[in-house]
């Protein structure tokens, strides 16, 4: 690569376009930042040498400028949002409502939406936000990311570090604010540093030649955000682990104990008691509230749980070794935490029956009982011997009983409709009644039955849903956003300012150069100047709108 | 500066940026390499086609069977159907009678294994009674054989071979003609 040596003295890299240290325009770069076609200078990188634009030769440089370009990025965004929108037309996979017929993707979305949504399933939109393009996608948005703002930044930096305060004529002349003062009184000089000075400018001086700096800080900004974003993407990333990050649902009934899903198969969860409490209707604070409402309204939602871990090998279906790890109460809101693990209380389920309760009467005589027995309903046993000697045997038993075709079968495995079909044995007597039973049911398939049962009493219990967390990305998360608004505040609230005051055989020239807010800076020259005879800067950038304009009907 | 020591120099400064881009392109493609196996994995924890089926150990429980437990690499040595079913499900017990037609001629190369997802146990037993059933069934009351093969709709079958490998995951009931052909391409 050829050094390009200014005639300052300096050695640039290739492909500068303002000398790093004294800022002279190299004759042959002035194409590239588009100062052959105005008479101001573009002073956006400090006329630094963007990698990108120099050197094409391997494939790695052919990868690398393609990510480098704004342009590109600013697309491949345009094509995730186009993407992620798609993903909205129709329920993704995870969103197919509880109730519908058919809730299989490969039957849903061509049942429901007929040809497009059977396009839809087919090019795998039901599942894009977690698809293997999309997600290519989004990496080459963070790939432009690092490489947008490593390419920008270096020379940058390099070239705020290296520059000199004395500057070449034609960079000075061709700033948007520029001054020339011909016969000049160094004590105005002085007096002009001095105020700069109190205005809190840095000041460099070389050989007589003056810089006033102030803020160049706030350049670092937007590399500081786009580091936060990248952070937050890495957490993004991270969160594609399981160690990472979890999210399952568990439902636990009172009295269960079961494995926690997501978990490994480590830890076991038993649910001792579910609450449900109501705000007391007569309370007077509440009492308003709820007439509005119109119902009773929740006060508690709480499960009482304890949490075990397996202790040493075990194998699925096994029963494995347990030991306590806690014991404490789940409320909305309020979840348990152990172990990295958290679990809220997310749903519930109410009178799910747990025992049942038969009376044997007489057919003809409801008053006249025979005795009682209870069967369990979640394991019910084979037969029941009473201590009169009846015998009753289930000879099925429908949890969930529905009546389907005519035949009568259970649509689940848990008891939310139980319903018998009983043999009862009189005592001493080998030859059963048959009689059907569920609730608001009670079928003689005979008609002749001299016994009836009843049921006498019930019990229920409720079912507890809970959400089951993991998520050690989130300090990530914070940390990366914290990163971004702290860049986005050092960028935008401060302005980066020069000031140069520099003489050329007995003139005074004066320019300076602002990122942003101009009006700014001209206030705070002109205020340099007060009580001075040096002349305030013009703002030359009416003229080169001219200039620009004239090249371009030239054209 | 000479003319060769400038050359020189060009040289390692290209060979500094080379090293230096390629550096930095190969962390970042590193980066979106894990991000899509970790994605691919998550989703991929359900056995399939060609993955070793997990081992676990049940009771079990029909009468009519000798075997006291059911562990599944102790099977090693003969195809296994292991078969996801539940009373309440009517396609399962559809299918059930072609299993158990098949069974006593294949007994000797092929296991079948009946796993059972509902709550008690005596409606299992009515269950066998009903249709006579003459192999292994077992009881996965705290349904970890079934979290374990991530099993949604019932049945599902897994036909394993005589290796271990689970050869191919069916969801839905089975025919009889299907049956057979499953169960010749697991015999040893």
């Amino acid at each position: 690569m050829n050094k390009l040596k200014c005639e300052c003295g300096h050695f640039n890299p290739e492909g500068t376009i303002l000398c790093e240290s004294c800022g002279k325009p190299i004759e042959e770069n002035q194409h590239l930042d588009g100062n052959d076609k105005s008479k101001l200078l573009n002073m956006r990188y400090e006329g630094s040498a963007r990698r990108s634009l120099t050197y094409n030769r391997t494939i790695v440089d052919k990868i690398w400028n393609f990510f480098s370009s704004v342009r590109n990025g600013v697309i491949l965004i345009v094509i995730a949002l186009i993407a992620s929108g798609i993903g909205t037309i129709f329920p993704q996979a995870m969103y197919i409502p509880a109730n519908a017929p058919n809730r299989d993707p490969s039957v849903y979305y061509e049942e429901t939406y007929g040809i497009l949504g059977k396009i839809y399933y087919q090019l795998g939109f039901h599942e894009l936000y977690s698809s293997w393009w999309y997600m290519i996608l989004i990496a080459l948005i963070g790939v432009s990311l690092v490489i947008c703002s490593l390419d920008r930044f270096i020379p940058l930096y390099r070239a705020l570090k290296i520059q000199k305060p004395k500057r070449h004529y034609s960079f000075l002349s061709r700033q948007r604010l520029f001054s020339e003062t011909p016969d000049f009184s160094p004590e105005d000089k002085k007096k002009v540093v001095e105020n700069l000075k109190n205005m809190r400018y840095k000041i460099f001086e070389q050989d007589g030649q003056v810089l006033a700096e102030k803020n160049r800080f706030s350049r670092w900004g937007p590399y500081v955000n786009h580091i936060g974003l990248i952070i937050i993407l890495i957490a993004a990333l991270l969160r594609m682990t399981p160690f990472m990050f979890i999210d399952d649902y568990v439902w636990v009934r009172e009295g269960e104990r079961k494995v926690i899903p997501s978990t490994d198969g480590q830890y076991y969860i038993e649910n001792k008691k579910f609450h449900l409490e109501y705000y007391d209707e007569d309370d007077e604070r509440y009492k308003e509230a709820m007439e509005r409402m119109g119902q009773l309204v929740v006060k508690n939602y709480q499960t009482d749980v304890v949490i075990y871990k397996v202790k040493g090998e075990t194998i699925p279906g096994q029963e494995p070794e347990l030991e306590k790890v806690t014991e404490d109460a789940i409320r909305m809101n309020e979840p348990l935490k152990f172990d990295g693990y958290r679990l809220y209380q997310s749903g519930y389920q109410e009178n799910e029956f747990s025992t049942m309760t038969f009376g044997i009467f007489a057919a003809n005589d409801e008053e006249k009982s025979f005795g009682e027995f209870t069967v369990d309903l979640m394991s019910p046993e084979e037969t029941y011997e009473l201590e009169n000697g009846f015998k009753v045997e289930i000879s099925q038993y429908f949890p969930d009983y529905i009546l389907q075709d005519g035949e009568p079968t259970t649509q689940s495995k848990f008891p939310k409709n139980p319903a018998f079909v009983f043999r009862v044995y009189p005592p001493d007597s080998d030859e059963p009644e048959v009689s059907f039973i569920g609730i608001g049911r009670n079928i003689d398939p005979t008609g002749e039955n001299k016994y009836r049962l009843g049921i006498t009493d019930f019990s229920t219990h409720y079912a507890s849903g809970l959400t089951v967390r993991k998520d050690l990305t989130l300090p990530i998360f914070v940390v990366g956003a914290a990163i971004f608004m702290i860049g986005v505040i050092q960028g935008m609230y401060w302005q980066h300012r020069r000031v140069w005051i520099n003489e050329k055989e007995g003139t005074l020239l004066l320019a300076a150069h602002t990122n942003k807010n101009w009006f700014g800076i001209k206030r705070d020259i002109e205020k340099a100047l007060e009580g001075t005879e040096i002349n305030m800067v013009v703002d030359q950038e009416e003229e080169d709108l001219e200039k620009v304009e004239q090249t371009a009907t030239q054209e | 500066m000479s003319l060769e020591e400038a050359r020189r120099k060009k040289h390692d400064k290209m060979k500094r940026r080379f090293f230096y881009r390629s550096v930095v392109l190969a962390i970042l493609v590193g980066a979106l390499l894990f991000a899509l196996i970790s994605n691919f994995n998550r989703d991929k924890e359900v056995y399939r086609a060609g993955d070793e089926a997990p081992d676990f150990e049940l009771v079990q429980i029909n009468e009519n069977n000798e075997l006291e437990t059911v562990r599944l690499s102790d099977l090693r040595g003969k195809g296994v159907m292991l078969n996801f079913w539940a009373t309440y499900c009517p396609p399962c017990e559809k299918e059930m009678p072609y299993m158990e037609s098949l069974y006593p001629k294949y007994k000797d190369d092929i296991e079948i294994v009946a796993v059972n997802l509902d709550q008690s146990e005596l409606v299992i037993h009515k269950f066998i009674n009903k249709h006579d059933l003459t192999f292994p069934v077992v009881h996965d009351k705290n349904n970890d054989v079934m979290d374990l093969y991530k099993v949604k709709p019932l049945p599902s079958t897994f036909f394993i071979d005589p290796e271990g490998i689970i050869v191919e995951k069916v969801e839905g009931a089975l025919t009889l003609e299907k049956l057979e052909k499953y169960f010749q391409m697991i015999q040893p």
